[in-house]
C-alpha cells in the first residue's frame, strides 16, 4: 500500500471525463470515484464505455476533456513515459486475458518482474506464490494455448496481481465462461479484495457475480468465500455504477441498485 | 466528394505523423535504457539466420542469369570478358542490395506486421504497456536493429554468391577462364560502389522493419485486419525500398562523384 491510500485518497477519481471516436460518443462528462479498498461495479450494455474507462484509468487511452487521477496523481497531465511508473500501482486483467502467447505461463507472470530486474530467486518465489493464489501452481511450464478459458483468465489474474498493485481493474473477467469457472473467478476477486484490501474497478456482464461479490466474504480458515451472515456488520465497499449513452445513470450499493424505480436499471437487472 | 477526399488526405496525414513518430522512437530508443539484448539476438536469429536459404539462392540465381544476359549483349561487342565486371558491378552496386532486402521484405516485414497485429487485437501490445513496459522499446527497436544489422551482412553473402553464380555461368556455358572471371570482377569494384551497395542495405533495413512494425502496431479488426496489414506491410515495403533506390543512387552518385 503507498502513502497515498493509508492518507484516505482516492483509488480512481474520473472529472467530467469526455472521450469520443469520430462521432461516436463514448464517455459523455463522467465522474465518479474509487475509494482506496473499495469495488466499483461497472455495468451497462455492450458499447457503454465501461472498458474504455479501465483503459482510461491505465492510461492507454486519452479522454478528449476532463481529469483522471490515479492514487492522487492527476494521469491526464503525464507524458507517456511518466505513466510507466505509475502503472506500477494498476494491475489489469482483460477481456481476453491477453496473454503473450510466445511466452510460459510463468514467463507471462513473472514479465512485470523480469523487466524491473528482480532478482530470479524471488521472481520464481512470487510466481509461486501468485498462480498458488489462483490455483494454477502446476500449470508453470505451458502455454497459454494449452490452458482452458477458465485457465488463462486466473493467470491473467495472477500475471495482474503479482506486483501488489493497489488498484486492480478487471473487464469482464467472467465472459464467456461456464457458471463454475465463473464462481471461482468471482472467488478469487473477493479474495483478493478481502485479503490484500486492493481497490478495483469491475466490468461485467453478470449481475449475480457483481452482487455475489457485494453479498459474500473470504473466509481464510475455510479457503472460500462465504455469505455474509445477517446481522454481521460488514460492508463489502462494493458499490456499482450503470452507465447509460456514455453518461453516469445510477451509482450506490447493492440495496439501492435492486430497489432502484429507474425504467432502463429494472429492466437491465431483469435481462 | 470534397468531404471524402479531405478525410482520405487527413487519413494519410496522419498515417505518415504516426510512421514517423514510431520510427524515431524506435531509432531513438537504442541510445538509452533498458536494452533488449536478448531480444535483439533472437531477432538477429530469425532475421538474419532464418533469411539465409532464400538470400543464398536469390543472390546465386541472379548472378546466374546476369551473366547469361550480359554476356549475350557482350558477345555482340567482342566484349566477352567483360562478363565479370558487369556482374559484379551490378550485384555490388544494385541488385545485391535491392533484391536481398526485396526478399527480406517479403519474409520478414510479413512476419513482423502478422506477429505485432495478431498481438495488437489480442489487447497483448495494451497488456504489455499495462505491465509497464514501452511496446516500441521491447517489439520495435530490437526488430529495427536486428534487421538493419543483419541486412547489411545477408547482402555481402548475396553479393558473393551472385558472383559464384555468374562464375558458373561463365565456366559452364561461356566456356570463359574463371581466373579471369575473378579477376576482372575484384579489380573493378572501387571503393564507391562498395560504400553505395553497403549503405543501401542499413537504409532498406531501416523501411523493411519501421513499416512492417507499424502496419502490425496498427493492425484493427481480427484476423482480417492482421492480414490486410501483413498483405499491406509487403507492398508498401517492396514500393518504398524500389523507390528509395533511386533517390540513394542518385543522391550518392552526386555526393561520391561520378564513377
Amino acid at each position: 500500500m503507498s502513502e497515498t491510500s493509508h492518507n484516505g485518497t482516492k483509488a480512481v477519481v474520473f472529472e467530467d471525463v469526455s472521450l469520443r471516436y469520430d462521432e461516436h460518443v463514448v464517455l459523455d462528462g463522467l465522474s465518479f470515484e474509487l475509494e482506496s479498498g473499495a469495488t466499483k461495479v461497472l455495468l451497462g450494455v455492450a458499447g457503454s464505455g465501461k472498458t474504455t474507462i479501465l483503459k482510461l484509468t491505465l492510461g492507454l487511452t486519452r479522454p478528449d476533456s476532463g481529469r483522471i487521477f490515479v492514487q492522487g496523481q492527476e494521469l491526464t497531465a503525464m507524458r507517456e513515459k511518466e505513466l510507466i511508473p505509475l502503472r506500477g500501482h494498476l494491475g489489469m486483467v482483460f477481456q481476453e486475458s491477453a496473454l503473450f502467447d510466445s511466452l510460459t505461463v510463468q514467463d507471462n507472470v513473472a514479465f512485470r518482474l523480469h523487466e524491473e530486474k528482480v532478482p530470479e530467486e524471488e521472481i520464481e518465489r512470487r510466481v509461486l506464490e501468485a498462480l498458488r493464489f489462483v490455483e494454477l501452481e502446476h500449470t508453470l511450464e505451458l502455454f497459454p494455448a494449452e490452458l482452458s478459458g477458465g485457465m488463462r483468465r486466473r493467470v491473467a489474474i495472477a500475471r495482474a496481481m503479482i506486483s501488489n498493485p493497489e488498484v486492480l481493474l478487471y473487464d469482464s473477467p467472467t465472459a464467456g465462461l461456464d457458471p463454475v469457472t465463473s464462481t471461482t473467478i468471482v472467488e478469487l476477486l473477493v479474495k483478493q479484495r478481502d485479503v490484500y484490501k486492493s481497490s478495483a474497478l469491475l466490468v461485467t456482464h453478470r449481475l449475480q457475480d457483481a452482487f455475489t461479490m457485494a453479498t459474500h466474504y473470504f473466509n481464510p480458515q475455510q479457503n472460500k468465500m462465504a455469505p455474509v451472515p445477517h446481522g454481521w456488520n460488514w460492508d463489502s465497499k462494493t458499490t456499482f455504477l450503470v452507465l447509460k449513452d456514455g453518461k453516469k445513470l445510477f451509482e450506490g450499493d447493492a440495496n439501492e441498485i435492486a430497489n432502484s424505480n429507474d425504467e432502463y436499471i429494472r429492466e437491465y437487472l431483469t435481462l | 466528394m470534397a468531404f471524402s477526399l479531405t478525410e482520405y488526405a487527413k487519413g494519410n496525414v496522419l498515417a505518415v505523423q504516426e510512421y514517423s513518430l514510431l520510427s524515431w522512437h524506435a531509432f531513438a530508443n537504442l541510445f538509452s535504457q533498458p536494452r533488449y539484448i536478448g531480444d535483439i539476438v533472437q531477432q538477429m536469429d530469425v532475421i538474419g539466420v532464418g533469411s539465409l536459404p532464400i538470400v543464398v539462392l536469390t543472390g546465386f540465381f541472379t548472378g546466374a542469369v546476369l551473366a547469361l544476359q550480359t554476356a549475350n549483349s557482350l558477345a555482340r561487342f567482342g566484349a566477352l570478358s567483360f562478363t565479370g565486371q558487369l556482374v559484379s558491378i551490378s550485384m555490388v552496386r544494385e541488385l545485391g542490395p535491392v533484391l536481398t532486402s526485396l526478399m527480406v521484405a517479403g519474409r520478414n516485414a510479413s512476419g513482423m506486421a502478422s506477429e505485432l497485429g495478431s498481438m495488437q487485437v489480442t489487447e497483448q501490445i495494451d497488456a504489455m504497456r499495462a505491465l509497464g513496459t514501452d511496446p516500441t522499446r521491447k517489439l520495435v527497436t530490437p526488430r529495427l536493429t536486428a534487421t538493419m544489422f543483419m541486412l547489411f551482412f545477408l547482402t555481402i553473402l548475396s553479393d558473393l554468391v551472385g558472383l559464384c553464380g555468374g562464375s558458373a555461368i561463365a565456366l559452364l556455358l561461356l566456356r570463359l577462364d574463371l581466373h579471369e572471371y575473378w579477376t576482372s570482377a575484384w579489380q573493378t569494384l572501387r571503393y564507391p560502389d562498395v560504400f553505395m551497395g553497403l549503405i543501401k542495405p542499413v537504409i532498406f533495413g531501416f523501411i523493411i522493419a519501421t513499416v512492417g512494425c507499424y502496419y502490425g502496431m496498427t493492425a484493427k479488426g481480427g484476423t482480417q485486419g492482421v492480414g490486410r496489414a501483413t498483405t499491406q506491410a509487403v507492398v508498401a515495403a517492396s514500393v518504398l525500398i524500389l523507390a528509395v533506390d533511386l533517390f540513394i543512387t542518385r543522391l550518392l552518385m552526386v555526393v561520391l562523384g561520378p564513377f
